[in-house]
């Protein structure tokens, strides 16, 4: 057995692949949400406490993809 | 596969000119390592049956209570009794515990509650917000305390439960405003040319009434089992370094312990946060059910 075949055997459930990959789009969305709201609050710091309850709204939106891409693996990979 | 490397090495003194390379040879070792310390009692890795765990009472009933059942049981008795304590002698200034227990109750009425609902319309809701948020945390904080190490909510039925609170909580929120309104409202957006209808209410029931309370639930659900597993797996992986592997794995051992620990430290941040969300989505349902207009 040469080390190709030992290492790039696959095993276990491929489902796992698809949560890597479903967590590429929250990801982005969450940055982007966040990365808005230090924008938002560097050019006025009198609302960082409103836009911290907006970012926390936006932020568990956009995660809920990727929570759903989690579920879909443990659902469909048995 | 160790006669490969020994062959490799014997080539090797030999002063054989067709050796394979050294770093497949490498990989293929601590392949086999690894494979072999799996198939022992090495290596284990974290699966989702964690949260199966064997009943530990009246197993075979419809009533088996579980290890995660009696964590939350006592997530709940240790949420009644601080309550219990902390407000029993309320006192004008208050001392050290009451005033703890006053800021988490605050934090809920002020920040939450009368921030996103007004003060009327917060204060109604307050009991059920403030019952879903200190259900949420503590038993989301059971998740990182040793010896407990597995979270109340990790298992479907709380999430659940709360998510369906939070469901009918909203809709009645908006019946009881006016039914017509509320309908309108979560149904057909205004602004929108009418042919648009057609495609538009489906899918504002789909993420209205469907997607809502699936969320809710998946959301913190998926947040406390994963939580679970990547501490697992840190663990694990640090004993499996360190005891079984030993030698040069240790420093590779260490590195797993220290992000162990830094994640231990986010999950505490994790617990709160979510139960924060949690109730603060509840919030915003309610919020956007009693609106008048969009």
């Amino acid at each position: 057995m040469d080390a190709t075949t030992v290492l790039a055997e696959v095993s276990g459930s491929i489902a796992t692949v698809g949560y890597g990959l479903a967590a590429i789009g929250p990801a982005i969305g969450v940055g982007i949400v966040v990365g808005k709201t230090i924008e938002g609050v560097a050019r006025q710091p009198e609302l960082a406490g409103r836009l911290q309850v907006l970012m926390f709204i936006g932020i568990a939106f956009t995660e809920a993809l990727a929570f759903i891409g989690i579920a879909t693996g443990f659902i469909f990979g048995f | 596969m160790r006669a490969c490397a020994e062959c490799f090495l014997a080539r090797r003194r030999t002063g054989c000119t067709d050796a394979p390379k050294l770093e497949p040879v490498l990989f293929t070792q601590a392949a086999t390592l690894i494979a072999n310390a799996e198939s022992s009692d090495g290596f284990h890795a974290p699966s989702i049956w964690e949260f199966f765990p064997d009943a530990v009472l009246f197993a075979g009933t419809p009533f088996a209570i579980t290890r995660i059942n009696l964590i939350q049981m006592l997530a709940t008795a240790v949420l009644v009794i601080l309550f219990v304590i902390g407000t029993r002698r309320m006192k004008l200034v208050p001392g050290r515990f009451q005033s703890v227990v006053e800021m988490g109750l605050d934090f809920v009425r002020v920040n939450i509650a009368q921030d996103l609902l007004g003060r009327k319309d917060g204060n109604r809701f307050l009991p059920i917000l403030t019952t879903i948020f200190f259900m949420t945390l503590f038993m989301n904080l059971t998740g990182v305390i040793p010896f407990l190490n597995i979270a109340g909510t990790s298992v479907i039925a709380v999430p659940l439960l709360l998510a369906a609170v939070s469901y009918v909580m909203f809709i009645y929120a908006g019946v009881k405003k006016s039914p017509g309104n509320f309908f309108k409202n979560s149904l057909m957006p205004s602004g929108v040319p009418w042919p648009l209808y057609i495609i538009i209410i489906p899918l504002e029931f789909l993420s209205t009434f469907i997607i809502r309370p699936v969320t809710l639930t998946l959301r913190l659900l998926m947040n406390m089992i994963v939580g679970h597993l990547m501490l697992v797996l840190f663990f694990a992986a640090t004993q499996f370094f360190v005891v079984t592997l030993s030698g040069w794995w240790t420093a590779l051992g260490v590195g797993t312990l220290a992000f162990g620990l830094v994640f231990t430290l986010f999950e505490l941040l994790v617990a709160f946060l979510q139960a924060y969300v949690f109730t603060i989505l509840s919030a915003v349902y309610i919020q956007l059910a009693i609106a008048d207009e969009h």
